[in-house]
């Protein structure tokens, strides 16, 4: 095959597209260029879209002998990704914006223009399985495992995507790099979101939605026990940074339980009432087989390296509803369940869609 | 393998090669004071000699450089400073909107740090400056002029500019005038005396000589501050040992190509103009970019309706075939040509250019090579670029 390498700068990519050519195919490596000014984007080890990750992906292609090239995505990653995370946030949601990086850059423009330029695949350095029947699973490295991540992947999508690192532990990648003579072999993992220099999630909201004072209200007792200056920067599940004036009547720890935009208020409340045990989730993707009309009992996952529950799924005319066998404290909406099948030979991506309440 | 970017660089000619390697072999700085020493210097004035007669300026004209990034940057920068050194008031420059990066770039330096203003000619449909703009602004402005800087032509589109009547605009106002001429020698005549300019940057690896030696030849009676400081060779206006090999190799580089300018001259317009007429046939819709006639006999560049460069440009490397969009940004991402805007182009038109450029070593299989992968990519590029419009 004629297949594109998005190769990031870090040790997976590289080590996947290496891997690409030692399988027989036609390899171009691709850089995309996420940032529009790459000095406010995370250096090197931390990020994926600076100058340096450029450059270390440029070197890698040169080492595996493949012509290379950077496109400039900038402007959709800018519209589908950063635009979407601060209105996701402002909507009073939790949005995910490595899963929607996948679903609107990696395997959609990036995908659509390497097929129109006459490539087979997209080649990634992602850590789950896609074998030849088809189905999405995770990676053997449970603690590396990204198929989270790519459970928004439509069953086109990943017709035309190849992963080659799904059965090979992080470590294992890192000794190969090493022995390719990669020099990213022992480059850090990117971590956090990529187009927030600092870390400082709350204060990049902040300086794309203004800051509005308002209330932090106990869900028991009706009583403002706080303030805050935007809604929009709690996560449900969340307990520190609260700064509540008072304690609980019972002296235990409060949550955010919700996020009211409208009202600009964010509820709190004990543990007990996060729990959940019914998710309604919209826009659903279903690979794992055909397209069920019964319920289906599987284990769902609410949130990247999130805790794995028993739960019976159900596809409905406007979405995905699941019953949870267990609660499950922290269920944010604007994040992804994502239905696997239990299986010795990885756990099988079914389906996935994007909780709404 | 068909090599159609020689305006980035061109092959070095075997007897350039050859002379680089020669002297490269010998031991000696040309500024040391016994025998070694003295046959390096006199290896670095004959070469000044023979550049300075195949470019007709005199010898203690020619300042060698570490090519022509610095050469530009001497000239714009240097005679900036020298000039207002003299006459505080002098703190204004003129240049063009088609400049290259060297040059564009050192304005825009001058411009936030060293508080100079600029004085900007534009460039017609063809990339072509008009003397009558300078006049213009001469006349307005000459008494706060430091310099005016134009290339003699232009290394994305080819247009060659008309440097003698716009020297002999400056020469009336008493203004130095540099010209980046490092696409212009060995392609059209240069002659730097006749031409009347008092600066000129010219570098070794588009002629057939090694990369990362040039030289300006700036006429004696204009000054320029030094960029770089230190053992003041170089007419105390550029430091650093001579690259002897170096300097060898682009003195025999230059004197060959301005040797044989004439014919290598008819010879690749040929070809080009095959090529240009080919590429006519096989993509109708194509607009041809720059002077037709006022042009480098290597230079073809195209923009191709529907398609962006950078995919094309990837389609045909896929097929051996090697040409240029025009500049990238440090990351590697292709940018629409800021000539192309400043010849009226819009970003889409910017963003589909091509550039193809014939040289020495070019021959008619090169051409064919490029006709029969063009049309497909070109059809492919087009696909691809329909996906941009709205989701």
């Amino acid at each position: 095959m004629r297949v594109l390498a998005a190769m990031s700068g870090g040790v997976d990519s590289a080590v996947a597209a290496a891997r690409a050519v030692e399988a027989g195919h036609d390899v171009t490596g691709v850089h995309l260029a996420l940032a529009r000014n790459p000095q406010t984007y995370r250096t090197g080890a931390r990020g994926c879209c600076t100058l340096e990750d450029s450059r270390d992906a440029r070197r890698a292609a040169d080492v595996i002998g493949i012509p290379f090239y950077v496109w400039d995505m900038a402007d959709r990653f800018h519209e589908d990704v950063v635009d979407d995370f601060v209105a996701e946030y402002a909507a009073g949601r939790t949005p995910n914006p490595c899963l929607r990086c996948n679903e609107k850059i990696k395997f959609a423009a990036v995908l659509d223009r390497a097929v129109a330029l006459g490539f087979d695949a997209v080649v990634t350095g992602h850590h789950a399985r896609l074998g030849p029947d088809g189905l999405l699973r995770r990676s053997v490295d449970e603690a590396k495992d990204q198929s989270y991540v790519l459970a928004v992947l439509t069953r086109q999508q990943l017709d035309r995507s190849v992963f080659p690192l799904g059965d090979s532990t992080k470590a294992q990648v890192r000794d190969e790099a090493a022995r390719r003579g990669l020099a990213v072999a022992d480059k850090p993992d990117s971590h956090d979101i990529c187009f927030i220099a600092d870390g400082d999630t709350r204060g990049f909201l902040a300086g794309r939605l203004g800051e509005t004072p308002g209330d932090v209200v106990d869900a028991t007792t009706g009583a403002v026990v706080g303030s805050h200056t935007g809604a929009y920067a709690y996560t449900v599940g969340q307990r520190r940074g609260l700064h509540l004036d008072r304690p609980a009547p019972d002296g235990r720890p409060r949550y955010v339980l919700s996020i009211t935009p409208k009202t600009n208020t964010v509820t709190v409340g004990p543990a007990e009432a996060l729990e959940v045990s019914r998710v309604r989730a919209q826009r659903p993707v279903w690979t794992g087989g055909p397209r069920p009309d019964a319920p289906v009992e599987c284990e769902v996952q609410l949130r990247a390296h999130g805790d794995v529950v028993p739960a019976t799924v159900e596809l409905t005319a406007d979405g995905l509803r699941a019953e949870l066998r267990r609660p499950v404290r922290g269920v944010a909406a604007g994040q992804a369940i994502v239905a696997y099948r239990p299986d010795p030979a990885g756990d099988v991506v079914l389906g996935s869609a994007t909780i709404t309440g | 393998m068909a090599y159609l970017d020689h305006a980035a660089t061109t092959p070095m000619l075997d007897e350039a090669l050859e002379a680089y390697v020669a002297t490269a072999r010998e031991v000696g700085n040309a500024s040391s004071l016994h025998a070694s020493g003295r046959r390096a210097r006199r290896r670095v004035e004959e070469s000044r000699e023979r550049v300075a007669a195949a470019l007709g300026a005199r010898p203690s004209e020619v300042i060698f450089t570490g090519g022509g990034t610095e050469s530009d940057n001497l000239a714009v920068k240097g005679i900036f400073w020298a000039r207002r050194a003299g006459d505080a008031r002098r703190t204004r420059v003129v240049s063009s909107a088609v400049e290259h990066h060297a040059v564009l770039d050192a304005v825009d330096w001058l411009t936030g740090h060293e508080g100079a203003e600029v004085g900007w000619l534009a460039a017609d449909a063809a990339g072509r400056l008009g003397p009558d703009q300078l006049r213009a602004e001469l006349a307005a402005h000459a008494d706060r002029v430091a310099l005016v800087t134009a290339m003699w032509a232009n290394n994305e589109v080819g247009t060659v500019q008309p440097v003698v009547e716009l020297a002999a605009v400056a020469a009336e106002h008493g203004v130095p005038f540099h010209t980046d001429a490092i696409q212009a020698v060995g392609q059209v005549p240069v002659d730097f005396a006749a031409s009347g300019v008092a600066a000129l940057t010219v570098t070794g690896h588009k002629l057939g000589g090694p990369t990362g030696v040039g030289a300006l030849l700036l006429a004696r009676d204009v000054p320029a501050t030094p960029l770089l400081h230190g053992g003041g060779q170089e007419r105390d206006v550029r430091s650093g040992t001579l690259d002897t090999a170096g300097i060898v190799a682009f003195a025999v580089a230059v004197e060959a190509a301005v040797k044989g300018q004439q014919e290598y001259a008819a010879r690749v317009a040929a070809l080009r103009d095959d090529l240009v007429e080919r590429v006519r046939r096989a993509v109708p819709e194509v607009i041809f970019n720059g002077d037709p006639t006022d042009r480098l006999p290597g230079n073809a560049h195209f923009s191709f309706p529907g398609c962006e460069g950078d995919a094309l440009l990837l389609l045909l490397d896929a097929q051996g075939i090697a040409c240029s969009t025009g500049s990238a940004c440090s990351a590697g991402v292709a940018q629409p040509s800021h000539v192309l805007l400043a010849m009226g182009a819009d970003d889409d038109r910017a963003r589909s250019s091509l550039r193809f450029s014939l040289g020495h070593t070019s021959t008619p299989a090169d051409v064919d090579a490029l006709i029969a992968a063009l049309p497909a990519a070109v059809d492919r590029a087009r696909r691809a670029a329909a996906l941009r419009t709205p989701r």
